[in-house]
């Protein structure tokens, strides 16, 4: 699973409506892969990415390339976009875990897929 | 790349090495999913350069298909682990990048209202809305858990930004633009086709069987302006 995919995934156990988001990474095995660059498809990005969670995400992974807040000139900043495009798009989250911020739920990441999968009480 | 072209490739797309039944697992057809693919690409330009997701993905050909023609970005749900596990090998073979979400689509949406009023969330994916131009399934066709092909396809009308691509029993044609009028949404049957169904089951008493299925598009309205 990329970054793009953890930063559209929330919480979703019975109850768990507010702070669910964005799931905490917890011992996380990550892998750089390179992928070709679409800059059309990262501007029409630039509106549906959660920005803010996802530098925090990074932040605690030790990926420190994004500024604080997306450049005002995002569009046509060719530098952002391509750490951007290298932390969304080739940033692979291998194994490891998503923690709930707010009812600490555990979603395994095995094989770099996600198991968002709950138990019968939890839906 | 021409549709002929297209649907040869898929030929090499592996299937279920052991479908489960109540799950309805069906391999897509190359010459279904080749179809459905290059009329989005072509007629409607659904794909290149769009974030597909695919519901019930399976060994994931559509989405396979789609990345084929161009899409950005691939995300695949689906309930069974084996599934998804050929779907990555798929990907492989293919050198398509494309994530999955091991998750529960069945689940009927549940209007639950929260106290300020939104509605609650109710699968991980809600954050996904508007985020995924096109939708692609090949739904169960719910005859072994009635119902579900409906759900399965509101849930991808609620994800889409765009447009969505679906494929239905030709019985349930009716049922089905009845209920798009309600969601608000266009629905065009793009073709009628043939699902050459090979045996898969023991239940099958014929080597193989055609059903009538229609490729059908949704389309969301975009919302009207407000006037001052």
């Amino acid at each position: 699973m990329r970054l793009i995919t953890h930063n559209m995934l929330q919480c979703h156990v019975k109850g768990c409506n507010a702070n669910n988001f964005p799931l905490e990474l917890q011992e996380v095995v990550l892998e750089q892969e390179e992928a070709e660059m679409n800059e059309d498809f990262l501007r029409n990005m630039l509106t549906k990415i959660e920005y803010d969670a996802l530098v925090a995400t990074c932040l605690k992974l030790d990926i420190n390339d994004l500024p604080a807040t997306i450049p005002a000139d995002a569009a046509y900043n060719d530098e952002f976009l391509q750490i951007l495009h290298r932390v969304i798009l080739e940033t692979h989250i291998k194994s490891g875990k998503m923690v709930c911020p707010n009812c600490q739920h555990n979603y395994i990441i095995r094989d770099g897929i996600p198991n968002m999968l709950l138990a019968e009480h939890e839906v | 790349m021409k549709l002929k072209e297209l649907e040869g490739y898929l030929q090499d797309v592996a299937v279920f090495t052991d479908p489960k039944i109540k799950l309805e697992q069906y391999p897509t057809t190359p010459h279904l999913a080749a179809r459905m693919l290059y009329t989005a690409h072509t007629t409607y330009d659904d794909i290149e350069n769009k974030a597909v997701g695919d519901m019930g993905c399976g060994c994931g050909i559509l989405s396979i298909a789609a990345a084929m023609l161009g899409s950005s970005y691939n995300v695949g749900f689906d309930i069974d682990p084996d599934a998804i596990a050929i779907a990555q090998e798929n990907c492989e073979e293919f050198e398509i990048e494309m994530d999955f979400i091991l998750t529960d689509l069945s689940a009927a949406p549940a209007p639950a209202i929260m106290a300020n009023g939104e509605e609650n969330a109710r699968g991980p994916y809600e954050m996904m809305k508007g985020k995924l131009d096109t939708i692609l399934m090949n739904p169960p066709f719910g005859t072994k858990l009635k119902g579900i092909d409906m759900v399965f396809l509101k849930k991808g009308i609620d994800l889409a930004n765009h447009a969505v691509y679906s494929l239905h029993k030709t019985s349930t044609r009716d049922h089905i633009l009845k209920k798009a009028k309600e969601w608000g949404v266009e629905c065009e049957v793009v073709a009628e086709l043939r699902y050459n169904l090979d045996k898969s089951y023991k239940f099958h008493k014929k080597q193989s069987m055609d059903i009538a299925v229609d490729f059908l598009r949704f389309e969301k309205k975009p919302r009207p302006e407000k006037r001052d």
